[in-house]
């Protein structure tokens, strides 16, 4: 038994303990959560930075405006209803069209506006948010995601999750989703996590709960060797984040709109651990690596030059990383 | 920095906790062990006299603060006559006074005694003076300086000197001048003044000590007599016919002095005979009567001190923190998650009640129903503080089910399910529906299985009947307790859970 937790060590896996301990209470100040886990006030800030972020079509911050959700949808048929407070994905309802006067969820699912009322209820009484506090609903625009990963996902947005350490991305994974996930991209929902080559952006191993896999669980297609858009440009957004939250050690989620390209969807200030199964390496070392960095350039365009270069899948520290074709 | 704050801290927290409870145990006597019991010695005086008209006054000496012994109570029976106490500072008395007594009569002196394990030196009494150099009559004062000079040339100082001497006068092959030493002292008493007559020949002061040798079942037994010399800062006790040093183990001192256990006046033919007894008694209570003859503060402030029923109440509440350290190690180390971060306790503390195997059945039973219910309730469309409402009536209602139909079936253990926490198991259900429609019916029943396994482990280690007793004698242990978790806090390392869920990283390390 020592000797695996011995080799877990070796391997440089960043266990949840040494996280929140190492990482997470030292680098995240209390007091800045709230920026992130307020979308409200998230958004806000992303936008006053002119980082682009899904439109906000409304807030709900009371039972009473729930009468109201009509006339605020108006003849939108394509969005998506999520908690300002919500945690690991729950409590998001995502509209992609109508039919016969009722809204067609993207699990395929009809539901009329009484129960889109019921949900937004459930979000304002707190049964999404942490610690079950009151909380308001966000209806916002829908991401029409990019065709890229139309052939290894099963409905939902899949998105670009990077952890940004010091402002540094250290490691990154497209969250597929899949059937299991219900159209939600939390791996551990049943979501398929691919490992991205912080060098070109192009999709490397993947994992789906828990397990090493090479085609998606439901569409069958392989999954590495996708080529990510303006992977240069992703990083510098995800490295600008950085700047809108003040944590050292942040999450990024990051969507390809088809349209717009790439939006903020989310920050997150305790980004889970399952990157590392995705990638097949350690995050540890990779947070070490920039830990004993002298110095971290002020520009967000050389931080995110010098995550490619430090992190990129040729560099000796990561011999278990596939190079892909 | 910090990590070293942290551990001083934690260590502070360890030694006082393991301090007091090493002090408790080895000074005050508290068990380690549950039901731990501990010899108490019942000694009685009896004594018979023939009182002639008119007054009559008896003066019975009686034990004060013997050397070896605490004394958990005494008792006296008088009869017709008064009883009053006095002490002179040294020795107590027990004075029988009657105005109008005629006859024979029985008077009785009953104590009892544990045995004290702090081993302190005898200082009762000031320091005497050095007595003076008696005149002896010749053969006799050339004897005595014979042995004397003998002795001090062999001797270092009081102690040994008293020993030496000792060793001599009561040779099997005595020389001529301890023949006439020896002479006419045969009793006990007599034997003990001569040997501190001779020790006033080196100007060393003695006293003549009445001791009762105790031994089970002893009936008609009698005082000895040992003596003691000042060595200048203690008394130090011998026995005068053996030599050796040192009171034994079952030697209690009843009077200290040359005077008579027993005065009279306006009766006669008196005698006095000693008893006693050895008997088991529950530890704790002798180790509290020590604890308030020793002055100890400890013991006032314990919780034995409270009255019964908050004992009991202490009893379970002591345990809660038991409960969390196994909560702590069960998510922080072993890495199992569990719905809410206490709950698990709570339902331990319930399974005491109800014991173990139907507390799990009663509660696999009502979250199973409650579940069901609440699917249905899902339909309804309910907002979430009325539905938790609704779980928790529903919840009652099936509490209240479940025990007319046991009862109805002669199954009286089904009555505890009223000691579940209810209002816990309302947001369990809710949990975990939520968990069931958001990730899954395997993740719903993970966590409840979670939560079920670490009810058991807490409960298995909060109710051992080893741990109940240790925090209850000694709560100190949760600074213990305490100083684990501020360590566990920081604990940095993987959870066993983690082993099993990057399993992949380790064995395909290497390989692509």
């Amino acid at each position: 038994m020592i000797g695996w937790f011995r080799k877990l060590r070796d391997a440089g896996v960043l266990g949840m303990n040494h996280r929140n301990a190492e990482y997470i209470m030292p680098y995240n100040p209390r007091c800045n959560y709230p920026l992130v886990d307020d979308k409200i006030i998230s958004k806000q800030r992303a936008e006053e930075a002119g980082i682009r972020v899904p439109r906000l079509y409304g807030v709900i911050e009371i039972e009473y405006q729930i009468r109201g959700l009509e006339k605020m949808l108006g003849d939108r048929k394509d969005f998506v209803i999520k908690p300002a407070h919500g945690s690991g994905g729950n409590g998001i309802m995502v509209i992609t069209g109508a039919q016969h006067g009722r809204y067609r969820r993207s699990n395929g699912m009809l539901v009329t506006l009484e129960e889109l009322g019921h949900h937004i209820s459930n979000i304002l009484s707190g049964m999404y948010s942490l610690g079950g506090q009151p909380d308001c609903a966000i209806i916002e625009q829908r991401v029409e995601f990019d065709p890229l990963f139309e052939q290894v996902s099963y409905r939902g947005v899949p998105d670009i999750r990077t952890v940004v350490f010091k402002g540094v991305p250290v490691m990154a994974m497209v969250r597929l989703p899949s059937r299991m996930s219900d159209g939600k991209a939390n791996l551990h929902q049943g979501a398929v996590g691919a490992g991205l080559d912080m060098g070109t952006g192009r999709t490397t191993t993947a994992v789906h709960m828990d397990r090493y896999i090479d085609l998606h669980p439901d569409t069958g297609a392989p999954i590495a060797g996708l080529q990510i858009p303006n992977w240069d440009d992703l990083l510098e957004l995800a490295a600008r984040c950085h700047e809108l939250a003040d944590l050292g050690y942040l999450g990024v989620d990051i969507v390809l709109d088809r349209h717009e390209g790439p939006m903020v969807l989310e920050l997150n200030a305790r980004p889970g651990l399952s990157i590392q199964l995705a990638n097949r390496a350690s995050l540890l070392h990779r947070l070490r690596r920039v830990e004993a960095l002298e110095s971290i350039p002020r520009s967000s365009r050389e931080r995110a030059e010098l995550a490619r270069k430090l992190f990129a899948a040729s560099q000796p520290p990561e011999p278990q990383i596939v190079q892909c074709a | 920095m910090n990590k070293l704050h942290l551990r001083l801290l934690a260590l502070g927290l360890l030694v006082l906790g393991l301090g007091t409870t090493w002090y408790k145990v080895s000074v005050i006597g508290l068990p380690l062990e549950r039901d731990a019991q501990t010899e108490i010695w019942t000694v009685e005086a009896r004594i018979t006299l023939n009182a002639d008209d008119g007054p009559t006054q008896v003066g019975f000496a009686i034990p004060n603060n013997p050397p070896g012994f605490n004394v958990l109570g005494e008792a006296f029976v008088s009869g017709r006559f008064g009883l009053a106490r006095e002490s002179d500072g040294i020795n107590r008395t027990a004075l029988w006074t009657s105005r109008r007594s005629s006859g024979n009569q029985s008077l009785y002196y009953r104590i009892q005694l544990a045995d004290d394990r702090a081993d302190e030196p005898i200082t009762v009494g000031a320091a005497p003076e050095f007595p003076e150099r008696p005149d002896y009559q010749e053969p006799y004062a050339s004897a005595v300086e014979a042995l004397l000079d003998e002795v001090r040339a062999e001797s270092a100082d009081i102690a040994s000197f008293t020993r030496r001497l000792l060793l001599r006068y009561n040779s099997d092959e005595p020389g001529e001048n301890v023949e006439v030493l020896r002479s006419g002292a045969e009793d006990d008493l007599e034997h003990t003044r001569n040997i501190i007559h001779i020790l006033a020949g080196a100007r060393i002061p003695a006293r003549p000590v009445k001791v009762l040798e105790l031994s089970d079942r002893l009936s008609r037994g009698s005082l000895k007599t040992y003596f003691e010399v000042h060595n200048g800062t203690e008394w130090v006790p011998f026995n005068p016919r053996s030599s050796q040093r040192g009171y034994p183990k079952n030697a209690v001192v009843w009077q200290w002095g040359d005077d008579d256990v027993l005065r009279l006046s306006g009766a006669n033919n008196a005698s006095v005979q000693f008893s006693s007894a050895v008997s088991a008694r529950e530890a704790v209570r002798v180790a509290e009567q020590r604890a308030a003859q020793r002055g100890s503060l400890l013991m006032d402030f314990s919780l034995f001190n409270l009255p019964i029923q908050a004992q009991n109440t202490y009893r379970v509440l002591l345990l809660v923190p038991v409960g969390a350290l196994v909560m702590v190690l069960m998510r922080n180390v072993v890495g199992i998650s569990t719905f809410g971060t206490f709950m698990p306790i709570l339902i331990a503390l319930a399974f005491r009640e109800t014991q173990l195997a139907w507390g799990i059945f009663l509660f696999t039973t009502v979250v199973a129903f409650g579940l069901a219910i609440r699917f249905y309730l899902e339909n309804l469309k309910l907002l979430l503080v009325p539905r938790l409402g609704a779980v928790l009536v529903v919840v009652v209602l099936l509490m209240a089910a479940f025990s007319v139909l046991t009862h109805q079936l002669g199954l009286d253990q089904g009555l505890s399910i009223a000691l579940f926490p209810m209002v816990i198991l309302a947001m369990t259900i809710e949990r975990m529906s939520l968990v069931w429609e958001e990730h899954g019916p395997g993740q719903a029943i993970t966590q409840g299985l979670g939560s079920l396994a670490v009810a058991i482990v807490g409960y298995l280690v909060m109710f051992q009947p080893m741990v109940e007793h240790l925090v209850f004698t000694f709560p100190e242990l949760l600074l213990v307790i305490l100083a684990l978790m501020l360590l566990l806090g920081r604990y940095t390392g993987y959870r066993l859970t983690e082993l099993w869920r990057f399993r992949h990283l380790i064995m395909n390390k290497g390989a692509p």
